[in-house]
């Protein structure tokens, strides 16, 4: 210490003689800094550089790989609408030549029908106005002509009644010929009915297949609302198969924890793998084994497309992974429904042991069916588990496809905020080196302002002697 | 040819990594319990039996089981009253479990006391019997007041080993003289704490309520 018991005195005493130095080496040690600086910052900032043309490839490799899946998806709806619409044809307009002459047929029919129905019967015969012509002759005082008159209207009545009779059958042989009409014109119009309908659902397929076409076409040229639309459905369908698989998990930890306890009777209750009981791996390894069953199971179905190999097989040779599969699943959703005995088996001894060690009184057994309720029904819940894990497969497929637009996504989201950071510290870095120089220079700023003085004043001495230099 | 060659040596390695991982004994538990017979302590071997029958309902298939009686000289394999290690397979175990208790109840009803007490020689003849299990956590239950009490002919003043094993003593009760100086109460267990731990003892516990027992056996 230069001044005893004085540390203040002693640093400033110190700090006197250490500042001329300093100033001294200000252009060294600022250098020094941005040296530092740029050696720290630059690579920072070349990696953000980096991280960001990372996640721009990244992106585009993304949409490359979302846009190839979404053609190949839509292609394969567009197919199978297509063949649908195949389908409908052919099973629809195949019929329509029968449909048409049944239709011809019947129109026919009713035609002739309304023909026969426009028949009306004959106009009064001519002799009426004979008739009106000898009404009007005058009778009042000839006997013999009121004796023609009325044997006139004798005639005449009896003519008019037989006319009426026969104007009516005439009518009523219309009407149950118009009567016979309902029948067809029901059937045309059922038959009319069932055309409209046909045509109406191929125009709604043929709407549904326009639609297609257009998502298709969306996808072909790139654009980026087709890219946000399958974007879209991808999480949407990563969080739906996320949750059913959710749900299979929790159905295959029940289905565990019922065959768990009875494997070790077979495998031995105190063999460990690792921190897991072989009974446990063993029970982990049947249910894991009936999803792979089920797994094959579906992809022989063609309802999923995981395995590319059995989806090119030929028909027998995936009708046979289908028995085989079916077989194996049936056999191991028969052993699991006897383990679920042997574990209730289990229970009741386990459950005996411990009443006679607690020297405690029998319980009053419940009745025999009652009993027999919780076995039942884990013999059905072990036989029934394996077919409904089998289902997996499906979901699985989903979440697999849509995991891998998901997760480009996160990973690009999680590069740029690498990069984000990066480019942050970087700045940071370079800035507070910055700083530093400015404090480095604020600690001698007594020689700094001598230096600026002393410019000063040489500056205005040669500005006098520049005056004098341009007088003379 | 190549082929089989790969997936004999693939089976091989298979066969050995599963080997190597599977591990029977260090995750079983062994038990041995002293039952103080001495004296008017054997009054209270009823409350030994609740213990044992805790044991047979706590212990799982491939524990191991023992219970021998402390008296005038307790070196000995003829004090085992009772010893087992349970099957692998859970229906057997409980099989084995119903005939142990068999022999317990036998031995309660014929039990009667001795003039001396010798808790080295049991806690030596449970030692051996522990390690022998190579059993992954070993212990012994002394269910004893814990006063040694040795005929002159009786040789224990020497050094013993107990090393990995627990020691519980458990239904310490109090004797007349405790009553009067409880400090003899205090001194006894604390020279059986320094003995236990000098011999390389785990853990050493008193449990005089039976009910904290399931903390002791709890499974680690």
């Amino acid at each position: 210490m230069i001044w005893p018991g004085n540390a203040m005195a002693s640093a400033l005493i110190l700090f006197a003689i250490a500042m001329p130095f300093l100033y001294a080496g200000r252009k060294v040690v600022h250098d020094l800094f941005r040296s530092i600086g740029h050696m720290i910052g630059g690579p920072l900032r070349l990696g953000a550089r980096w991280l960001f043309a990372t996640a721009r490839d990244m992106k585009e490799r993304n949409k490359a790989v979302l846009l190839a899946h979404g053609k190949e998806e839509v292609g394969q709806l567009i197919e199978r609408e297509f063949e649908r619409v195949g389908a409908l044809v052919t099973r629809d307009l195949e019929g329509y030549p029968a449909l048409q002459r049944k239709v011809l047929e019947e129109i026919t029919r009713v035609e002739e029908d309304y023909k026969k129905c426009g028949e009306v019967p004959p106009p009064p015969p001519d002799w009426v106005e004979a008739v009106a012509a000898i009404s009007k002759i005058k009778s009042e005082h000839s006997e013999m002509v009121k004796r023609i008159l009325e044997e006139i209207k004798r005639s005449v009545e009896s003519i008019h009644a037989k006319t009426l009779d026969e104007y009516r059958r005439a009518y009523e042989s219309r009407h149950k010929i118009l009567n016979g009409f309902m029948p067809f014109w029901r059937s045309l119009d059922k038959t009319l009915g069932q055309v409209d309908k046909k045509l109406t659902g191929l125009q709604d397929t043929s709407q549904k297949l326009d639609a297609q076409m257009e998502k298709y076409e969306q996808i072909n040229k790139k654009t980026d609302k087709a890219e946000h639309a399958l974007t879209v459905s991808a999480f949407t369908q990563f969080a739906i198969s996320a949750l059913v698989l959710l749900i299979a998990a929790g159905g295959a930890f029940v289905n565990f924890w019922l065959i768990a306890r009875p494997m070790s009777e077979m495998v031995g209750g105190n063999v460990y793998v690792g921190p897991l009981r072989v009974s446990e791996v063993a029970a982990l390894v049947i249910i894991l084994v009936e999803a792979a069953m089920g797994l094959f199971l579906m992809e022989a179905l063609r309802i999923t497309h995981l395995f590319p190999r059995i989806a090119n097989l030929s028909d027998q040779m995936r009708r046979r992974i289908l028995w085989i599969s079916l077989t194996l699943l049936v056999i191991l959703a028969g052993i699991e429904a006897a383990l679920a005995l042997m574990r209730d088996m289990l229970i009741a001894d386990d459950q005996a042991l411990r009443q006679s060690l607690a020297a405690a009184p029998q319980q009053v057994g419940r009745a025999d069916w009652l009993r027999d309720i919780p076995t039942g029904a884990q013999m059905i819940l072990g036989f029934m588990l394996p077919f409904a894990l089998a289902f997996v497969a499906i979901p699985l497929e989903s979440f697999v496809h849509s995991a891998r637009t998901v997760g480009g996504a996160a990973l690009v989201m999680l590069v740029r905020v690498a990069g984000f950071v990066l480019r942050i510290l970087g700045n940071f870095v370079r800035q507070m080196f910055k700083v530093l120089i400015t404090l480095y220079d604020v600690t001698i700023v007594l020689p700094l302002l001598i230096e600026r003085m002393v410019k000063s004043a040489r500056g205005g001495a040669d500005v006098e002697l520049g005056r004098r230099a341009v007088k003379s | 040819m190549m082929k089989h060659l790969l997936l004999a040596s693939l089976s091989l390695a298979w066969a050995a990594a599963l080997s190597s991982c599977t591990d029977q004994r260090s995750h079983s538990q062994a038990v041995y319990m002293l039952v103080d017979t001495s004296g008017t302590y054997a009054q209270e071997v009823g409350k030994a039996q609740v213990i044992i029958n805790y044991l047979l309902g706590t212990l799982q298939p491939g524990d191991s089981l023992a219970v021998a009686r402390v008296k005038s000289r307790s070196f000995s394999e003829k004090d085992i009253i009772a010893k087992v290690t349970f099957d692998n397979r859970p229906s057997q175990a409980n099989v084995q479990k119903r005939a142990f208790k068999e022999k317990i109840d036998a031995f309660v009803k014929t039990v009667g006391g001795s003039a001396y007490t010798d808790i080295t020689g049991g806690l030596i003849q449970g030692s051996m019997f522990l390690n022998e299990t190579g059993a992954g956590t070993k212990t012994i239950l002394i269910f004893s007041d814990m006063q040694e009490e040795l005929d002159k002919a009786t040789i224990r003043d020497f050094p013993i080993k107990l090393k990995d094993i627990r020691i519980v003593a458990l239904n310490v009760v109090k004797l007349k003289t405790d009553n009067i100086d409880p400090r003899r109460y205090m001194g006894r267990l604390e020279a059986w704490q320094k003995r236990v731990e000098a011999a390389g003892a785990s853990e050493w516990r008193v449990i005089n309520d039976i009910e904290r027992l399931d903390a002791v056996l709890g499974r680690s």
